[in-house]
Order: structure tokens, then C-alpha cells, then sequence
């Protein structure tokens, strides 16, 4: 270690060939706790899932043989079509609000990035659905806002022919990626103003005294300056956003009946309300599988993100 | 970052009628995203019956009754303030387990990068990528079996593990921009990792800790998932007391506002004050 402070970073990632072995583990020592930390808590988790998926495996039957290893766990699951449409839900789930909200955010942060009165109230304004608890907003939104007798929401839509409509009951999905929409649009907004605020003014002027029209600026200087931004809006906001599950357990619960099920949903219905742990573990495991592949697939596409600009030094 | 007011060319040239409409456009966007937050808090001040109204009252006369009944609790109902300790307690001491892994860690993956610093960062980020319903199972059993089910450890625990890859992330972008030459004299004058860290780097990085740690506290202290499926009195937190409401008796939507509202208030005010942090946190120090 002390041979290795005094020189340069560079020369400190090839140090001499007898020092490399003890040197280099001192240099991982402040990594081990969080690395071990990390594991342990979340991979064995994972790993004990796959065992479970094997076994016939019911809190309710505690004295029955668990058959390990058994596949019948696998086999119910893909002929289960309550699966198939939670698999589809999910993807809807994720796809139109994560599209919708990167749009929207566009539009609001176009707008916010121009001289417009009160500019600092309504970005922290904007920024509050993203702060509240997601537990609470879908209460309020589900009795407050959308609720059929005392919802806001029908009283301003009376005047436009709309009578007592069952948004939760006949509009479900809607509801759900409204809902979702709402919540994650200001995330996208942060973040696309992050680079809407980045871009090289000069440059920008420049364009402008050559004649280039707003639209044409944006297409060629904005747009793609933005595109690291708008990636990243999107990866994280597909991260998280596929496993809603409160809006869902608090606004819908799942229905009408399988309308708004997704995958999180369902698993938490196998697991803890039917208690069959293997099916449950199956589920997670078929889950776990496809997102590591379309994660994988996804970041191959948006790999801007992760280039050399944004990961090393400056 | 918000200060840049001058008027670009575009903008000079742009006619007052045009300016005037997108500024009412933004206003009324922004309005009604905001709304619900809004409404939420109004509601709390109302008395039930001036809650429960076909025709929301936007007029009416304020009362601090149910703001505190939900403090207090009422008769036969536990407050929201048992659910308050919780969450305080848990979201405080999983934050401080946050900086106190991550901060090493960041420290290995920053200035002087082990070999492989790439492959750990992306170990990191993988973990927030698997979803979470995938490991549910175990973990309740494994606290069943352990006798920490329903407690404030076992939610520390986990808000720990969720936080961790965010926070190496956000201090190793921020570590980054410490300028090396200053941490190798500190180093020459013989300093030891942990003195190093202490008295060169961490007052070097502090916007960068608090940034990292408002977004810890901002994701432990909303999270439902962990919290409803683990725990039900014991370890229970804020969210889990609004579950309450699912299925409801009587007139409550006072009473569920003004929880919601309280419930809501710190993350928010934390939030509206760090609002140039949080953008550099949740893009886990991608965005500068």
C-alpha cells in the first residue's frame, strides 16, 4: 500500500509483478463488507428461490413430502393462463408509462427549460408526485380523485357529458398507467432538464444566426444531446417501474379480475394469500430469467449510458 | 442550474402572445400534476362531512381535528405515531449502514480502481435490476425461521441491501471529482485509509454523502413491498398504517388525507430542498 500511494494512478494499476498479489487485495479490502453485504443478502435469497421452484412446497401442508426435485411447479406455470396474462400485463404495465411519461417529461421540461414566470415553484411543484409515498397517492387517488360519487376527477369532467364514470371498476388499466404515468413524468422531467440545461448555449445561438428554425435545432443539436438522458429516463424508469406493485395491491387489487394483474401481483397472490411456495418460487424464478435476458438485450441497444464518457475518470 | 434566465435569441424573438400562452401552458400542466398532492393536503383540514361531498368543497372552514386525531390516535385506533418511530428508526440506521458500506466501497471502485472496477460497478447495478418479488420468498421464510419476522432489523436490513448499489454508484461519481493530486499528499504525509477518508475526503465529498443519503431516506422510507409483506406490527412502518384504509368503514377521507399528508411530509420537504441533488441521485451520479 504505502508503495503504491506515492505513484501515479496509472502506474498503480501495473505494479510490480511481486507486490501485485498482497497490494492488490489491501485495494480490494474496503470493497469486501458491501460486496459480502450485497451477496448474502440479496443472491442467496435468489439462489434459495431456485431450490424452493423444485419442490412441491405449501405453507399449508407443512407435513407433506416436498418430491424434491420435481418440475411440476415449472409445468403449472406455463400452462397457467392467469401467468400468460400477468406476462402481458407487466409488459403493458411498463412499456406505455415508461413511453408516456419520457414524452410528457419531454414536453414539460421543453417547457420549464424556457423563461416562464415562477420558474422555481413549478419545478419544485413538478417534482412532488415523484416525492409522495406511492401508498399514499394511490389511496388518495383511489377514493379522492377517481372514486365514482365523491372523485374530483368526475365533478370537473361533468360539464363535458361525463357522468359518474367507474374509473376504477370499468377503466382499470387506464387507471393503472395513469397512475403510473403520473408518478414517473417527473422523474423524466428532472432528468431530461438535467440535459436540457447541459447543452453548449453558444452552440445553439450559433445555429440560430445561421437560420436554423426551432424545429430544425432540435432535431439536429437538441434531440441528440438529449439521447444519453433520455436513455438513462428510460432504463431507470423500467427498472422500477416493472415491479409497481402498490398502486396495484391499493387501487385494484389485481382486478376486475385478472384486468391489472402483473407479475409482482400475482407472485405475492401465489405466495401469500394461496401459500404455494414452489409455484410462487417457479413464477419468480421464470420472472428473474426473462428480465435478466430483456435487461440484457436492452442495455446491448442504450449503451450509451454505461460508455467509457460517463464511467471513467472526469 | 435553474439561474440561466437570459432570454436566448429564439426567445427575444418569439411574440409576447406566444410567450404569454406556453407560460399559461406550463402553469396549467404543472397544476394539475399537482394537484392530487394538493388535494391531499386540503382534505386533511376538512371536517368528514365537508370531505364526503358529491361537490368538492374548495371553501370551507379549516379544522386541525383530523391532523391531530392522526397524530393521537382515536379511540380504539393506534396514531400514526408508533408508524412514525418506525419508520424514523429504520430509515435512519439503514441509511447510516448505506454510507458506512458504500463509502469504502466507492472509495476502491474511484481513486485507485481495483482491476475489474467495471465488472463490480456492474454487479452493483445488476442487483437493483432483478426484481424483487424473486427473492420475497426466501426472505420471509428465512426471517420465520430466524424470529425476525415483524421486526425494525429485518427492515433495516433489507433497505440496506435495496440502497447499497445506488449509493456506491452516486459516491464513486462523486469520488471521481476529487482531484487526485490532494489525495495523494495526504497519502505521502503517511495517512491511513480510514484517516484519509476522514479528514480529506469526506469533507471534500459531502454534498455527494448528502445526496446519497436524502435519496436512501427518500426510497426507505416510501418502500411498501418489503414492508407489507414482512412486517405487520412490530416493525411496522408509515405505509403500512395507510393500508388500513383498503377497506374502510364510514366516512374517512379527512382522516386518510391528513395521514397521507403526514406520512408524505418529510420525504417532501427533504425533496423540495435537495431538488438539484436528487436529479444527480436518482441517475446514480450519471447526470451531473
Amino acid at each position: 500500500m504505502t508503495v503504491l500511494t506515492t505513484a501515479p494512478r496509472k502506474l498503480a494499476l501495473a505494479p510490480p509483478r511481486s507486490r501485485r498479489r498482497g497490494a492488490a487485495w489491501l485495494k480490494r479490502l474496503p470493497l469486501l463488507p458491501a460486496m459480502v453485504f450485497t451477496i448474502v443478502v440479496t443472491q442467496i435469497p435468489f439462489v434459495l428461490t431456485l431450490w424452493y421452484s423444485f419442490q412441491r412446497y405449501n405453507l399449508n401442508y407443512p407435513n407433506r413430502p416436498r418430491q424434491f426435485p420435481t418440475v411440476a411447479n415449472y409445468r403449472a406455470v406455463f400452462s397457467d393462463p392467469v401467468f400468460r396474462t400477468a406476462a402481458l400485463n407487466t409488459l403493458e404495465f411498463t412499456a406505455v408509462p415508461v413511453i408516456a411519461s419520457v414524452l410528457l417529461g419531454l414536453g414539460i421540461a421543453i417547457l420549464l427549460n424556457r423563461r416562464v414566470f415562477g420558474r422555481g415553484l413549478l419545478r419544485t411543484l413538478i417534482i412532488s408526485p415523484f416525492l409522495v409515498m406511492s401508498a399514499a397517492a394511490a389511496l388518495i387517488w383511489k377514493y379522492s380523485i377517481l372514486d365514482t360519487t365523491f372523485g374530483v376527477l368526475n365533478y370537473v369532467l361533468r360539464p363535458f357529458g361525463v357522468h359518474d364514470a367507474n374509473w376504477i371498476g370499468v377503466h382499470s388499466q387506464l387507471t393503472i398507467i395513469t397512475f403510473l404515468t403520473w408518478q414517473w413524468t417527473p422523474f423524466m422531467v428532472l432528468i431530461i432538464l438535467a440535459g436540457l440545461q447541459s447543452q453548449n448555449e453558444e452552440i445553439l445561438e450559433a445555429a440560430r444566426v445561421d437560420g436554423a428554425g426551432p424545429w430544425r435545432i432540435f432535431r439536429a443539436l437538441t434531440l441528440p444531446h438529449l439521447r444519453m438522458y433520455l436513455e438513462l429516463g428510460i432504463l431507470l424508469g423500467s427498472i422500477y417501474i416493472v415491479q409497481a406493485f402498490d398502486s396495484i395491491y391499493l387501487i385494484t387489487q389485481g382486478g376486475p379480475a385478472t384486468d391489472t394483474t402483473n407479475l409482482p401481483y400475482y407472485i405475492y397472490q401465489v405466495a401469500f394469500q394461496a401459500y404455494d411456495i414452489g409455484r410462487a418460487s417457479a413464477m419468480s424464478v421464470v420472472v428473474v430469467v426473462g428480465t435478466i435476458l430483456i435487461a440484457t438485450l436492452a442495455l446491448r441497444t442504450i449503451s450509451s449510458i454505461f460508455s467509457d464518457d460517463t464511467l471513467s475518470r472526469g | 442550474m435553474s439561474s440561466r434566465t437570459t432570454l436566448t435569441l429564439a426567445e427575444r424573438r418569439s411574440k409576447l402572445p406566444v410567450r404569454l400562452g406556453l407560460g399559461l401552458l406550463t402553469w396549467f400542466i404543472v397544476l394539475v400534476f399537482f394537484f392530487p398532492v394538493f388535494w391531499m393536503a386540503l382534505t386533511g383540514f376538512k371536517t368528514e362531512p365537508a370531505a364526503n361531498t358529491p361537490t368538492p368543497k374548495f371553501i370551507f372552514s379549516p379544522t386541525l381535528y383530523e391532523y391531530q386525531s392522526v397524530w393521537w390516535g382515536t379511540p380504539g385506533t393506534a396514531g400514526l405515531r408508533g408508524y412514525l418511530e418506525h419508520s424514523i428508526v429504520i430509515t435512519v440506521l439503514s441509511t447510516i449502514v448505506v454510507i458506512a458500506l458504500a463509502l469504502p466501497a466507492a472509495y476502491a471502485l474511484a481513486i485507485r480502481p481495483i482491476r475489474k472496477w467495471r465488472d463490480v460497478l456492474f454487479f452493483f447495478i445488476s442487483t437493483k435490476m432483478l426484481p424483487i418479488v424473486g427473492a420475497i420468498i426466501p426472505l420471509f421464510i428465512i426471517a420465520r425461521d430466524l424470529n425476525i419476522l415483524d421486526t425494525q432489523r429485518l427492515l433495516i436490513l433489507l433497505y440496506s441491501a435495496m440502497n447499497l448499489p445506488i449509493a456506491v454508484w452516486m459516491l464513486r461519481s462523486f469520488l471521481l471529482e476529487v482531484p487526485i493530486s490532494v489525495i495523494e499528499a495526504a497519502q505521502v504525509d503517511g495517512a491511513r485509509l480510514p484517516r484519509q477518508l476522514r479528514s480529506v475526503v469526506i469533507p471534500l465529498i459531502m454534498p455527494g454523502l448528502a445526496a446519497a443519503a436524502l435519496l436512501c431516506f427518500i426510497f426507505s422510507w416510501n418502500e411498501f413491498f418489503l414492508a407489507v409483506n414482512l412486517t405487520t406490527t412490530n416493525g411496522a412502518t408509515v405505509p403500512i398504517y395507510l393500508v388500513g384504509f383498503v377497506a374502510p368503514e364510514g366516512q374517512f377521507l379527512a382522516h386518510l388525507s391528513a395521514a397521507a399528508t403526514v406520512a408524505c411530509l418529510p420525504v417532501l420537504i427533504a425533496g423540495w430542498a435537495a431538488q438539484d441533488k436528487l436529479v444527480r441521485g436518482l441517475s446514480m451520479g450519471a447526470v451531473k
